[in-house]
């Protein structure tokens, strides 16, 4: 067979049944081979190569297994870049296949020949360039290992031309093992009894739950450790839904916009567990100033996340549902009631100054929040949350509850604007039977807004579009009123009318402009499992409170009262 | 933090573009890389680099760990010079009119313990290994004295003094873990 129809051989090996991508020159002998095997992938048509990455990323994040993105060469494999790097940044599983001149005319500035494997160096867990037939099992194989095992991340594949058309005698491989790579460190017992006294022994004990439990699936496994010693648990935005929002010791959200309590109790704590999360310095603000009366535990697979940003005292290596159950059986049983019920205090304030105006003003202009708890409400909590990046996504990843695991798909190490389009559509392909919210800006929406023809293709697939719109780059508004002497450079926004867009991809739509309208808007919206584009009129002036501005102490917080 | 030269030693699988991997960890932290040398290990297939750099304790065991995570990467780990015997070569190009006029030339040799490797019509080229400060010295004084028509200089090489062997530890670990994993499966 010729080295493309390896490739999907390659593929189906590695149980892979939804790809996406975009055609070229390149790697048309690719595409032509798959035209053999539309029964066996969905192939998924984007309209630019970066919503390709960022649908798989979707993909990845909602099913756990690696998202397959198949683009040409040159520009379309540039195209990838910005999803290669935030996948990297949200350990988010990705094989990108790109496609590659012929091997006698690398390296001659042949037509759409960019050199992918050097560019992607810096972003990928490995890049590699396939440029003999007889590489593909092997390289496909290890691809995929490589991707899904330890943390994981993206891997980029340049699939030289040549190696496309020539023939080759297929035989596939399983990758498990490779001799210079260590995915899942080795448990320490002793380090494991250590940190055990160590929790044991603490009075004010704060939990930090990341993407790590998510990815490791050990939602249950972190409820079990928290229960047995009491302690109290705050998460990182990736972190959000691997505890349900009404859980008792779910104590809300860290960080920059995170919510009071948490944020204020990460400098009172005596002990610091963080499980699965690298303090980002969205998370911490000046590291000077960042717990530091606190001991630190930190959980990690990723032995370069340990003493990277916080000085641990004591660091468990290793998948998190495995360590998990192994301390909590090390655990004394404990209750923390008195120290649980300081964070009311701070939880009532941040009610009074900040939630109270967001969910339930009774006049004025729409606010985000409201519109974001609503839909919450609308589907009975169960819904996965698609967010873009922006004030739009601080009060989707602030409002918005849940019950389920797995069901917050945000872009948050990059901060990728137009992450949410593509990305919504991977999470609902990935999972068609959940309903799928996706909250975005009137900025963000116009970054990939091309995206609505992938929808269109996929017989309007139902993706649920909230369009908050401020008619600002909201986020970047708020920073200039509050620290560039409100010099509003570059961030009004001119707008179209977004509703005429959707039309034109038959894609239904509402527009809200009154706060009496929105029950029924969203009622609508949800009537049906087809794409629906509500676009929302808010306050133009928002603003994302609780802030610790940037480089600031955690404790210094600004409610904007 | 006191910063200091260290030493980076890396085990390797010899495939294409590591080097890349390795000096981007660098680049991002904007350390420059001192001295590179690369070549192959006594075990067939894994290639060694030697860098060295100026930087502070905590960046290096930073960049160490971001060196070591990289798929292809065996082993990385960081010495100070306290801790490594090390060696420098420098070839130096001469012309040798200006070396038969200058007289003494064998007392330089000696002084410095180096060699000659070729004489020509037109030049000599002398070789000597040492330490930086060494080689740098006879460069000073043959500038000084006659000129130096070409000046070249080694990476550092470096074996650690420890009793330790850290490459067979690692690859006895490595095959330790290919045992385990099989008894596994």
């Amino acid at each position: 067979m010729t080295g493309a129809k390896a490739l999907m051989e390659a593929l189906l090996h590695e149980g892979v049944d939804t790809i996406f991508g975009y055609p070229g020159g390149a790697i048309t002998p690719v595409f032509d081979a798959m035209y053999d095997y539309m029964d066996k992938f969905h192939y998924v048509l984007t309209r630019h190569e970066q919503g390709a990455t960022h649908a798989a990323q979707g993909y990845a994040r909602v099913t756990g297994r690696p998202g397959v993105c198949i683009v040409t060469s040159g520009p379309g494999a540039t195209n990838t870049i910005t999803g290669i790097g935030d996948a990297l940044m949200d350990s988010t599983p990705l094989v990108v296949i790109t496609g590659q001149v012929g091997k006698t005319l690398l390296g001659t500035d042949a037509f759409q020949e960019i050199d992918m494997v050097s560019i992607t160096q810096p972003i990928t867990k490995w890049s590699y360039q396939i440029r003999d037939e007889q590489e593909i099992a092997w390289a496909v194989a290890r691809a995929f290992y490589i991707a899904s095992s330890g943390r994981p991340g993206p891997v980029e594949l340049d699939f030289a031309k040549n190696a496309q058309i020539a023939e080759v005698d297929f035989k596939s491989e399983k990758c498990h093992f490779i001799r210079s790579y260590f995915p899942v460190p080795e448990i320490d017992e002793s380090i494991l009894q250590d940190a055990a006294a160590l929790i044991n022994c603490s009075k004010r004990p704060l939990a930090l739950v990341g993407h790590g439990v998510t990815i490791g699936q050990a939602e249950e496994e972190l409820k079990a450790f928290l229960e047995k010693a009491d302690i109290p648990a705050a998460w990182t935005m990736l972190g959000e839904s691997a505890m349900p929002s009404d859980y008792r010791l779910n104590k809300g959200m860290l960080g920059m916009h995170g919510n009071v309590g948490p944020n204020i109790k990460t400098n009172e704590c005596d002990l610091l567990i963080a499980i699965g999360m690298r303090f980002d310095d969205r998370v911490t603000g000046d590291l000077d100033a960042y717990a530091r009366q606190a001991k630190v535990i930190h959980f990690d697979i990723d032995p370069s996340e340990i003493d990277k940003n916080v000085k641990t005292d004591i660091a468990i290596l290793g998948d998190v549902k495995k360590t998990l159950p192994q301390i909590t059986q090390l655990l004394h049983e404990a209750k923390h009631t008195e120290w649980i019920d300081s964070f009311t205090e701070y939880e009532e304030r941040e009610k009074n100054n900040v939630i109270q105006q967001d969910l339930h003003p009774t006049d004025g202009p729409i606010k985000m929040g409201e519109v974001v708890r609503k839909v919450s409400d609308a589907t009975k909590e169960e819904a996965i949350l698609v967010t873009d990046v922006g004030q739009n996504q601080m009060s989707a990843i602030r409002y918005f509850r849940f019950k389920n695991k797995r069901s917050v798909v945000t872009s948050g190490g990059a901060g990728t604007m137009g992450f949410g389009i593509p990305a919504a559509i991977g999470a609902k392909i990935g999972a068609p039977d959940r309903t799928v919210c996706l909250f975005c800006g009137d900025g963000g929406f116009q970054m990939t807004v091309q995206e609505l023809g992938t929808i269109l293709q996929e017989d309007q697939l139902g993706v649920k579009i909230i369009l908050l719109n401020n008619n600002y780059l909201g986020m970047v508004r708020q920073w200039q009123e509050l620290f560039f002497g409100q010099r509003y450079s570059s961030t009004p926004m001119a707008n179209p009318d977004f509703c005429q867009i959707a039309q034109a991809y038959g894609i239904r739509s509402a527009h809200v402009g009154r706060r009496e309208e929105l029950d029924a808007a969203i009622a609508d919206m949800l009537s049906d499992d087809k794409a629906f584009l509500l676009v929302v009129e808010c306050e133009e002036k928002g603003m994302i409170y609780p802030m610790t501005p940037a480089g600031k102490a955690v404790t210094n917080i600004l409610l904007g009262d | 933090m006191e910063k200091k030269l260290y030493t980076i030693t890396i085990f390797s699988e010899n495939t294409p573009g590591l080097l890349n991997q390795i000096t981007i960890v660098f680049t991002r932290r904007q350390i420059n890389i001192e001295t590179l040398s690369v070549s192959p290990s006594a075990l067939k297939g894994i290639h060694k680099f030697t860098i060295t750099a100026y930087c502070d304790l905590d960046t290096v065991q930073k960049v160490v760990k971001q060196i070591d995570k990289r798929v292809d990467i065996l082993k990385a780990y960081y010495n100070v010079d306290e801790e490594l015997v090390y060696q420098e070569i420098a070839l130096y190009k001469l012309a040798t009119d200006k070396v038969l006029s200058m007289g003494g030339i064998e007392n330089l040799i000696r002084k410095y313990n180096a060699r000659v490797l070729e004489i020509l019509d037109n030049c000599v080229v002398l070789e000597k290994t040492g330490l930086y400060e060494e080689t740098q010295e006879m460069f000073d004084e043959l500038q000084s004295r006659i000129g130096v028509l070409q000046f070249i200089r080694s990476g550092r090489v470096a074996i650690t003094r420890s009793k330790i062997e850290r490459l067979s530890d690692m690859l006895a670990s490595i095959e330790a873990r290919i045992n385990r994993q099989q008894e596994q499966q």
